[in-house]
């Protein structure tokens, strides 16, 4: 299991020239990279934030929603002309595997998480390594799947723009626009609606909540499959940009993701977003300079900040009361 | 080790029975060893479930004893592998000294490894000690990622190749001393006044503090002895392997020992040995099975958690590991209903 970045995702290596257009371009890359980091950081941080677990399987559904995502596309194969999709096949195959993924991922709450509710947190952790060997081996020892890398097929076909010199593509815009339309609506969700309101009281409080008439394990449901979903949205981003799918591609991302989390404040939706642009930008700068420095990088500017702001750049510090 | 009530023993028996026993222990496996019954490969399996114990009885330490979360262990690992296999490789040359002066090199590189670790680990702990609960858990997961990341870097010491050639100084000699020897020495480290300070901080940090412990202290102190026995414990792995690299001590592997320890049961020496060594064999028993392997194991640790999360031996201890002062095991480690988010 590879916990390392694959080097196809740094192209730059060695330091080029210095010039506004070089600056724009790891910009770009650093957007795309943090886009995914994002999508993948907002589950992590709403699942911490409501049912105050670690859920280290995380990363894997990003995995499930990108190799969903690769199966379902072969079952649409006789609708593509020429490798490309119809844009309707595309919804239909995006929207299969993130309700596919989502229910996988409240599948595994119901059968793995529920029962060690009330039991310490380190507890869960464990189970939730569990999980997460599972949703990887299980894959890879099916005949029909097994460990090797597979091309992504094309969703999109992209359009290349040039901005002062640097190029962007309609799917990096996309992304972009995607995690940061995503994060909007989610922290409107959890700030304006009844179900919101819900889950805030469930992070609360889940005795009193459940007082008061509120439903936890729907509610805890929910907030799972909003995650899943995400997860499987950004795994189809990342499969998007660089095309390639295996059994293992979860594991780093899932770690990076939480890291970005972490960052931002866990438990924080807007923080989330934050960290895992943050990061995916400072990744792509590092590694400009030295591919082993970029992922140790969203490491050091992770304690850097957690010694100056111990709980993360949004989250507030609680004060234990006795 | 014998499961018999401690009172009814003899004294002497009480005080020198697991000396004996380890020794009758140490004949028997050399004798089977000698007849060939135990091949080469069950030999290392067993080398590594010592290491593994070793580790697993550090980590508890800190988070079974102490109550902090360090997911990053496997960090300390790589300090006290890279730490030991600089001295006997490259420092003493190990191919050109004498074969009397081998031990002591041995000996000297498992110290260096483990002053190593101790020192990162103070310097880790000190400023993160100020942290709480899931975020000191991710401060250590992230030291342990910086560790492999710089390792990597470090060209004299192989970087991302790792490094090769070590001596296989680490026989089963060795590292049933060094599980005999840890294992007394924590043992006699938390019934001590440390240790109750340690069980203290863990069950009330802030009840801990008002009683006039210096918990910054002690915490510190947790994490310096774990991280020396880590040290020492990687320094063993480099010498049973003679090849370590960086990405063996990524994550995965502290995973792999907060799994063993949780599974074993933690606050309870006995659970670390046992976890470890029961998870360390299950893998390779599991080997006929070929890609499926990791998938039953898989299950059987889920349906271990969801059945019996206190662990398989679920905070208590057997009577060696044991001293007489029974009121700390009056409570069950995991016997008081907790609600997962007014813990902390």
């Amino acid at each position: 299991m590879s916990f390392c970045p694959p080097a196809h995702l740094f192209i730059f290596t060695g330091m080029e020239a210095i010039a506004l257009a070089t600056i724009l371009q790891y910009l770009v890359y650093g957007l795309q990279l943090g886009s995914v980091y994002a999508l993948l950081a907002l589950g992590y941080t709403m699942v911490y934030g409501i049912v105050g677990m670690i859920n280290t399987a995380h990363g894997d559904f990003l995995m499930i929603g990108a190799l969903g995502t690769y199966f379902i596309a072969k079952l649409f194969d006789s609708m593509s002309i020429d490798g490309t999709y119809p844009m309707l096949a595309v919804g239909c195959i995006i929207l299969i595997a993130t309700v596919m993924t989502g229910g996988i991922a409240v599948g595994v709450e119901a059968i793995a998480y529920r029962p060690l509710r009330n039991k310490p947190r380190m507890i869960a952790l464990i189970t939730a390594v569990g999980v997460s060997m599972f949703l990887t081996n299980f894959p890879r020892a099916l005949p029909f799947i097994g460990p090797n890398p597979r091309p992504f097929p094309t969703l999109f076909t992209p359009k290349t723009f040039n901005v002062l010199g640097a190029s962007i593509t309609s799917t990096q815009i996309i992304m972009i626009v995607l995690a940061a339309v995503t994060m909007l609506a989610l922290d409107r969700l959890v700030a304006k609606t009844k179900i919101g309101a819900q889950m805030r009281a469930v992070s609360m409080d889940k005795d009193a909540a459940s007082l008061m008439g509120i439903n936890i394990d729907k509610v805890i449901s929910i907030t799972f499959f909003i995650g899943g979903a995400l997860a499987a949205v950004s795994g189809i981003c990342y499969a998007s940009v660089y095309p390639q799918v295996e059994v293992y591609m979860g594991s780093w991302l899932g770690n990076m993701s939480f890291v970005s989390a972490v960052l931002g404040g866990i438990g924080d939706i807007r923080g989330a977003m934050l960290g895992g642009f943050i990061l995916g930008i400072a990744q792509i700068f590092a590694t400009a300079i030295n591919s082993t420095f970029g992922y140790a990088v969203g490491f050091i500017i992770l304690i850097v900040i957690l010694l100056v702001k111990p709980a993360g750049i949004m989250g507030k510090v609680t004060i234990e009361k006795v | 080790m014998k499961t018999t009530n401690a009172k009814t023993m003899h004294p002497l028996l009480r005080k020198f029975g697991p000396l004996l026993g380890c020794i009758v222990f140490y004949v028997v496996i050399m004798l089977l060893r000698k007849a060939d019954i135990i091949n080469g490969y069950y030999m290392q399996v067993m080398l590594f479930a010592g290491v593994n114990v070793l580790m697993t009885a550090s980590l508890n330490l800190v988070n079974g004893f102490t109550g902090q979360f360090c997911i990053g262990h496997a960090g300390f690992m790589s300090l006290g592998a890279y730490g030991a296999a600089v001295i006997t490789t490259m420092v003493f040359k190990s191919n050109s000294i004498p074969e009397a002066a081998q031990i002591p090199v041995f000996l000297l590189g498992l110290l260096c490894g483990g002053i190593v670790a101790a020192i990162v680990g103070a310097l880790i702990g000190i400023p993160s000690l100020k942290l709480k609960g899931d975020y000191l858990a991710i401060v250590t997961l992230a030291f342990g990622e910086i560790v492999r990341a710089l390792l990597r870097l470090i060209q004299p010491i192989g970087g991302a190749r790792g490094m090769i050639g070590i001596p296989n100084y680490a026989n089963f000699f060795w590292i049933m001393l060094f599980v005999v020897l840890t294992l007394w020495l924590l043992r006699n480290l938390i019934y001590s006044s440390y240790g109750r300070a340690f069980i203290a901080i863990r069950d009330n940090e802030i009840a801990a503090d008002a009683m006039g412990i210096n918990t910054t202290k002690y915490k510190i102190m947790s994490f310096c002895i774990a991280a020396f026995i880590a040290g020492v414990a990687g320094g063993l792995y480099a010498h049973v392997l003679s090849f370590i690299q960086p990405d063996s001590f990524g994550f995965v592997k502290s995973a792999d020992y907060l799994v063993y320890l949780y599974a074993g049961g933690s606050g309870s020496l006995t659970g670390s040995v046992v976890g470890a060594v029961l998870l360390t064999i299950l893998p390779e028993v599991l080997r006929f099975l070929a890609t499926w392997r990791l998938v039953l194991y898989a299950i059987i640790l889920i349906a271990v958690m969801l059945y019996r999360s206190e662990g398989l031996i679920g905070g208590k201890e057997v009577p060696f590991l044991r001293i007489k002062r029974s009121s700390l095991y009056e409570q069950p480690l995991f016997g008081r209903k907790k609600n997962g988010l007014s813990e902390e």
